[in-house]
C-alpha cells in the first residue's frame, strides 16, 4: 500500500518534468524557427561585436605600451569588454518577443493552455537567449585570436561561459520582468536604449577604473557588467586564480569570487522578483 | 449538469463597468449564443471563463471547478478562440497546430491522427503548410478555431467565431459545431449574427451593459419578448395624416403594445400586439369608424424584432459600429508590423 502511493507519487512527479520538457521545448523551438527564418538580426548581432573589436582596438593601437595595468595591450584588453556587452545587450532584448507576442495577442494562446508551469515561457526566452549569446561570444573570440589579441585556454573557456551564463540570465529576467509590466513594445525599447550605452561607458568595458575621475569609478564599481568584465579579462591574462583581487574599487578590492558570487546574487534575486509577475493575471 | 456557472460577475476597468452583476448558467451539451451591442461584456466574459482575467468580484464554476483556485485544470477542459485571431505568422499552420499540441501535452501516440482531424473538418489541407503570414483571414479564423478544437476540449468558447468569413466558409463551421455538439461538447459563442445565433443555438442570453438582460431559448425569448406582428394598410397607397389617424384610433384596442407608421413603405402601420384575437378586434375598430382594409396580416417575431426590443438598438446599429471598430484595429495592426 505505502509502496503503490510511493509509485504514483514518483509518476506525478515524473509527468510533471517531462511535461514542463515538453511546453519549454515546443516555446524554444518556436524562438529558433522565427531566427533562422529571420536570420538578419542573428547576422546584424554577429556582425556587430567584431566591427566594434576591429574598429575600437584599431583607435587605440598606437597607445603607449604600459599605459594600461598589467602591461597589455588595448586590443588584449578590449575582448573582455566586447564580449560582455554583446552578451548583455542580446540579453536586454529578451523581452521584446514577448512583448510582441502579448501586443498581437499570441501571450493569451500560451495563458489560456494548461502550462505546468508559466516558467516555461521564461525558460525558453532563456535557452535561446544564452544559445545566441554564446555563438556571438565564440564568434568575437575567434576574431580576437586571429587579430592577435589572445585565447583564454581551456580553463579560462570555462570561467567565459560560466560569467556569460550568469549575467545573460540576470539580464534576461529583468528584460522579461519588464515586458510583463511595461504597458508596450514602444515604451520597452525606450528603456533598453537609455539602459544600453550608459551602463556600456559606465563599466569597466572599455577603460579601467584608474582612467575614471572619482564619481565615475564609483559608477563602474557598482556596474553589474564590471563583475562580469572583470572575471573574462582575468581569463585572457593567462593562468588566473579567482581568489585574487580583479577590480580595485572606491569601496575596496573585489576578487574572482566575489565577482561571481554577486553575479550570481543578482540572477537568484532578478528571478524571485519576476516569479510573481509571470502569475499576475495580465489583462 | 451546469458547465459554465457564473454569479454576480463584476469587472471594472476605471470607471467602465465591463461587467455589472453578470449572471449565466451553460447547461451541459448545448450550443449557447451571447448576443449584445458593442461593449457589452461580452469578450470581458468570455475572458473570465477561459482564466485570462480575473473579475473584481463573483464566483465563477467551470465544468464544476472553481475556475479562479484550480485554473489549470479548467484550461485544460476548455478551448478558446479570441476575437482577434493569434497565429504567429512565421509559423506554418501544422507548426502552429504541433506547438498548439504540446501546450496541451497531448500525448505524441495519437498527436498526427488529431492534427490530421482538424485539418480534413476544417478544410485546411492545401493550405495548411504555407506560412501563417500568407493567410487570408478566413484561413487565419479556421486555424485559430481548429488550434481551439485540437484537445477535443469539453467545453468551447468562441469569441465571435464566423466574423468577416464568406457564406461557404461559415456554413462548413456551423456544421462543425453541430457535430461537436452531437458528440457531447458544448458550445458557448458569442456573436453579432442573429440569424446565426437562431441557427446554431439551443440557448441564448442577450447582454447589455454588462448584464443579461434576456435569457432563455431562442423561442422562449421570441415569445416573451416579442409579441405578434402585425402590418396593416388602410389603402395601398395612404397618406401620413390619415395613417396618423388610424394610428391614434387603433393604439387605444386591447392588446396592442406599439404602433408605428411605416414612412418607407407607403405609411403602413406596424403593430406590436399580444394574442391572436387582436386582429378581429382590429377589424371591428376600423369597419365601426368606416374605414376600409387594403391588407392585414400577422407574423411571428424574428429575433432581430427581440434583440431591438431588449436593447433599444438595431442591428444595424451595431453591426454599423462593429465594422467601423475593426477597420481602426486592422489598421494600427498593420502599421505595427
Ligand atoms: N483591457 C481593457 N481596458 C479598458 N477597458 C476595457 C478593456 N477591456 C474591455 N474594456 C471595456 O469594457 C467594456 C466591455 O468590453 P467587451 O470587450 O467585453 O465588449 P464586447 O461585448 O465584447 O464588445 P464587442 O461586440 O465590440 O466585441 C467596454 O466598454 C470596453 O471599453
Ligand atoms: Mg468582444
Amino acid at each position: 500500500m505505502k509502496n503503490s502511493t510511493f509509485a504514483s507519487e514518483n509518476h506525478i512527479e515524473n509527468q510533471f518534468l517531462s511535461e514542463l520538457i515538453q511546453e519549454t521545448m515546443a516555446l524554444t523551438y518556436r524562438l529558433f524557427l522565427q531566427l533562422i527564418r529571420r536570420p538578419s538580426t542573428l547576422i546584424a548581432g554577429i556582425l556587430q561585436p567584431l566591427i566594434w573589436l576591429i574598429l575600437f582596438g584599431a583607435l587605440f593601437s598606437k597607445a603607449p605600451v604600459g599605459l594600461l595595468p598589467g602591461g597589455i595591450g588595448y586590443g588584449n584588453f578590449l575582448g573582455a569588454g566586447v564580449i560582455v556587452f554583446t552578451a548583455f545587450s542580446g540579453a536586454l532584448n529578451a523581452g521584446l518577443p514577448v512583448m510582441f507576442d502579448r501586443e498581437f495577442g499570441f501571450l493569451n494562446r500560451l495563458l489560456v493552455a494548461p502550462l505546468r508551469s508559466r516558467s516555461s515561457i521564461v525558460f525558453a526566452s532563456v535557452i535561446y537567449i544564452t544559445s545566441i549569446s554564446l555563438l556571438q561570444s565564440f564568434a568575437i573570440m575567434a576574431m580576437a585570436y586571429f587579430l592577435g589579441y589572445g585565447w583564454p585556454g581551456l580553463a579560462g573557456l570555462l570561467l567565459v561561459v560560466a560569467t556569460l551564463l550568469l549575467l545573460v540570465f540576470a539580464v534576461t529576467a529583468l528584460s522579461l520582468g519588464l515586458a510583463f509590466v511595461l504597458p508596450g513594445h514602444i515604451e520597452l525599447i525606450a528603456v533598453i536604449f537609455v539602459a544600453n550605452l550608459p551602463l556600456l561607458f559606465a563599466s569597466t568595458a572599455l577603460a579601467p577604473i584608474s582612467f575614471m575621475p572619482g564619481w565615475m569609478g564609483w559608477l563602474a564599481a557598482i556596474n553589474p557588467l564590471t563583475f562580469a568584465i572583470e572575471p573574462i579579462r582575468a581569463a585572457y591574462g593567462g593562468s588566473f586564480n579567482l581568489g585574487n583581487v580583479l577590480l580595485h574599487a572606491p569601496y575596496g578590492d573585489v576578487t574572482g569570487y566575489q565577482c561571481l558570487i554577486i553575479l550570481m546574487g543578482l540572477t537568484i534575486g532578478l528571478f524571485l522578483l519576476i516569479s510573481p509577475l509571470l502569475n499576475r493575471k495580465l489583462a | 449538469m451546469t458547465v459554465i456557472e457564473l454569479r454576480e460577475l463584476k469587472k471594472s476597468y476605471g470607471n467602465v463597468k465591463a461587467l455589472d452583476g453578470l449572471n449565466l448558467e451553460v447547461p451541459s451539451g448545448v450550443l449557447y449564443g451571447l448576443l449584445g451591442p458593442n461593449g457589452a461584456g461580452k469578450t470581458t466574459a468570455l475572458r473570465v471563463i477561459s482564466t485570462l482575467i480575473a473579475p473584481d468580484s463573483g464566483i465563477v464554476r467551470v465544468a464544476g471547478l472553481d475556475a479562479l483556485k484550480q485554473a489549470r485544470a479548467v484550461r485544460s477542459r476548455l478551448g478558446y478562440v479570441a476575437q482577434e485571431v493569434a497565429i504567429d505568422k512565421i509559423l506554418t499552420g501544422r507548426e502552429l497546430l504541433r506547438l498548439q499540441a504540446a501546450l496541451y501535452h497531448l500525448p505524441t501516440s495519437d498527436l498526427a491522427k488529431r492534427i490530421e482531424w482538424v485539418i480534413e473538418s476544417l478544410d485546411m489541407k492545401l493550405w495548411i503548410d504555407r506560412r501563417c503570414g500568407t493567410y487570408s483571414g478566413g484561413m487565419r479564423r479556421r486555424l485559430d478555431l481548429a488550434s481551439g478544437l485540437l484537445h477535443q476540449p469539453q467545453l468551447l468558447v468562441l469569441d465571435e467565431p464566423t466574423v468577416g468569413l464568406d457564406i461557404e466558409s461559415r456554413s462548413a463551421i456551423w456544421k462543425l459545431l453541430r457535430d461537436l455538439i452531437g458528440q457531447g461538447t458544448t458550445v458557448l459563442l458569442s456573436s453579432h449574427y442573429l440569424e446565426e445565433v437562431e441557427a446554431l443555438a439551443d440557448r441564448m442570453a442577450i447582454l447589455d451593459e454588462g448584464r443579461v438582460i434576456a435569457e432563455g431559448t431562442p423561442s422562449q425569448l421570441k415569445k416573451e419578448l416579442g409579441g405578434d406582428r402585425i402590418t396593416l394598410r388602410i389603402r395601398e397607397f395612404s397618406n401620413e395624416a390619415e395613417s396618423e389617424e388610424v394610428r391614434q384610433l387603433i393604439q387605444k384596442v386591447e392588446g396592442v403594445r406599439q404602433v408605428v407608421v411605416n414612412k418607407s413603405q407607403g405609411f403602413s402601420l406596424n403593430l406590436v400586439v399580444d394574442g391572436d384575437e387582436v386582429i378581429s378586434l382590429l377589424r371591428a375598430q376600423l369597419s365601426a369608424a368606416q374605414l376600409p382594409v387594403f391588407a392585414i396580416t400577422q407574423s411571428k417575431p424574428s429575433l432581430d424584432d427581440v434583440y431591438l426590443q431588449a436593447t433599444g438598438r438595431t442591428l444595424m446599429d451595431a453591426e454599423l459600429a462593429v465594422a467601423g471598430k475593426r477597420d481602426i484595429k486592422l489598421e494600427s495592426k498593420k502599421s505595427m508590423r
